[in-house]
């Protein structure tokens, strides 16, 4: 039964709800709105809101004076190059686990989770060390490895959850129909599994994009993505708010958008299934 | 019904994501504890030779190792308290009936998806940057001095901007548990009477407390190694030297690997042990 609210009841949810919601959004608002300000606009005292001079000009400087293209790649390849590893890994391991259980599946899963609860810093030097004798300092295929292993749990997790919705006897059916494992996984799980993998894929790539532990760590000129391009504004460039706002707006831009698809998946992705 | 067959091919699909984490585990962990014990310090004089447990008395004896504990917890639990109660009161807002709720939800999320080197570096030069900020504006405006935020009131600066990032994860998870609240009993207990505080107490809390408590337990791991929010505003000065923070200053910084690893293998154990309880919860709810 939907409970009868009376008109008056809404608007004022309403009014408070929008406000709480602003006042959360404010500081990205305002992130986005001063990126358009020029500099001297951007510090004015008062400040101003809206009606201001537009302009590009940040954009234009921030890419000619850091070649922010390049942060961008190196973004992209290292959140995307580490998703789709460890969903090519991850897939076969969650559907055994989903579909053919044993004793030990809940064991081996529960194990997955825990090596994502050691600390980073913990390990820090041990990776640092093995990197540097494996000449992938400063690399992305370096970080590349390093992200997707962080994430294979949350990944495998996913998938589990999403394959177990599976019916199957579905599967079972096409057994019987003298399906053979490849086909069985090719024609009739993958259609039905696809819907699942993309949500995993979407918020793990979020995940990585905005990692900041490794990649700080492990990255320097070469390989650095946009979270180090962003830390390196940090002094004394970041006293150019207007500079600065245009450079974070171009590092949270695709990320805000590709969330506003994923937080359906947000719970799932990060309670492990323990809050439904 | 699996077959022999299909059971080992179970095995081998499982083989590259087991084999590839067990070694991500294992490796660097043997390498902390092997360094733990040793003096290393590959600027001045390389690895010289085993100590015992040294490292691991100095760690703890050392002048910055209380402090940065202290720090440590009260960044995790501030943080923890103000995203609880303001994710409640966010959940029970955000389920309420309301014109443009979808919108709303977005705007209250939206800074989870902020990569934490932005979110810090927003927050200290936008709005707590003492001449320019708007926090500084905004205390002008009512008469006050503006405050130096980073410097003198570094704590809770940091608890303000982790809460930020982390006020909405609290939110929806906790609205998720809101939403399965069982309508008819809240309307029974409005019918006879109950006011909202009582029904807030007595039946939406309990529903909510296996929620709130995966939210303080993933939170907390989280929490206890936040690195890039400290490393971009203060750089652990001003008192916000944190357990990870020192442990990263111990191994990179001054290079003495043996005791920032002996320093790692604590705060593996303070993780480890936050972890067997949330194991425990999401164990019990798996059934496979």
């Amino acid at each position: 039964m939907v409970r009868a609210v009376t008109t008056q009841r809404k608007a004022l949810n309403t009014a408070i709800a929008w406000t709480v919601g602003l006042l959360i959004f404010f500081p990205i608002l305002w992130t986005i709105l001063t990126s358009f300000k020029t500099e001297a606009q951007a510090i004015a005292d008062p400040p101003i809101f809206l009606f201001f001079d537009w302009t590009l000009e940040n954009y234009a400087v921030v890419q000619e004076r850091s070649n922010y293209m390049r942060f961008l790649w190196n973004s992209v390849f290292i959140a995307g190059g580490s998703t789709i590893l460890g969903v090519i890994i991850a897939v076969p391991a969650a559907w055994s686990m989903a579909f053919v259980p044993s004793k030990r599946t809940k064991d081996i899963l529960l194990w997955m989770l825990s090596t994502k609860m050691l600390p980073a810093v913990g390990v820090l030097y041990p990776i640092y060390l093995i990197f540097i004798k494996l000449g992938i300092l400063d690399s992305r295929i370096g970080l590349t490895v390093v992200l997707m292993l962080i994430n294979l749990p949350i990944i495998v997790w996913m998938l589990y959850t999403y394959f177990k919705e599976i019916p199957g006897e579905i599967l079972e059916a096409a057994r019987m129909d003298g399906a053979s494992l490849r086909n069985e996984i090719l024609y009739v799980l993958t259609p039905m599994a696809i819907p699942g993998i993309a949500s995993t894929l979407l918020l793990n790539f979020i995940l990585a994009w905005n990692e900041a532990f490794w990649t700080l760590n492990l990255t320097a000129a070469q390989a650095a993505p946009l979270t180090a391009f962003i830390a390196s504004y940090s002094s004394p460039e970041g006293l150019f708010f207007a500079k600065l706002s245009a450079a974070s707006t171009m590092a949270i831009a695709p990320i805000l958008i590709l969330g506003w698809f994923s937080q359906k998946q947000l719970v799932r992705g990060l309670t492990f299934g323990a809050v439904k | 019904m699996a077959t022999q067959h299909s059971r080992s091919a179970a095995r081998l699909m499982m083989a590259p994501a087991v084999i590839l984490l067990l070694g991500w585990m294992l490796v660097p962990l043997i390498m902390t504890l092997w360094f733990s014990f040793r003096k290393y310090l590959p600027l001045r004089g390389g690895d010289q030779g085993w100590v015992g447990f040294d490292n691991y008395v100095r760690f703890i004896s050392s002048s910055s190792f209380w402090p940065a504990v202290q720090t440590t917890l009260i960044i995790v639990g501030g943080v923890l308290v103000i995203t609880v109660a303001l994710g409640i009161i966010l959940a029970l807002l955000l389920d309420q009936p309301m014109w443009g709720q979808g919108v709303v939800r977005i705007l209250v999320i939206a800074p989870f998806f902020v990569m934490p080197t932005v979110s810090a570096l927003v927050w200290k030069n936008m709005f707590m940057d003492p001449v320019n900020g708007i926090l500084a504006h905004l205390w002008k405006f009512f008469g006050a001095e503006p405050v130096q935020w980073l410097s003198q009131e570094s704590l809770q600066s940091i608890i303000m901007i982790v809460s930020w990032q982390w006020l909405p994860f609290a939110t929806l998870i906790l609205l998720t548990a809101v939403q399965s609240l069982d309508s008819e009993q809240l309307e029974a207990a409005e019918m006879d009477g109950a006011p909202f505080l009582k029904r807030f107490w007595f039946i939406i809390l309990p529903h909510l407390s296996r929620a709130i408590t995966i939210v303080i337990l993933i939170q907390t791991i989280f929490l206890l190694s936040i690195f890039a929010e400290i490393f971009v505003t203060t750089g652990g000065a001003f008192g916000t030297r944190t357990l990870t923070y020192l442990i990263f200053q111990r191994v990179l910084e001054s290079q003495n690997v043996g005791l920032g690893s002996a320093g790692g293998v604590y705060a593996i154990i303070l993780a480890n042990i936050v972890a067997l309880f949330l194991m425990r919860i999401v164990g019990k709810n798996l059934d496979t």
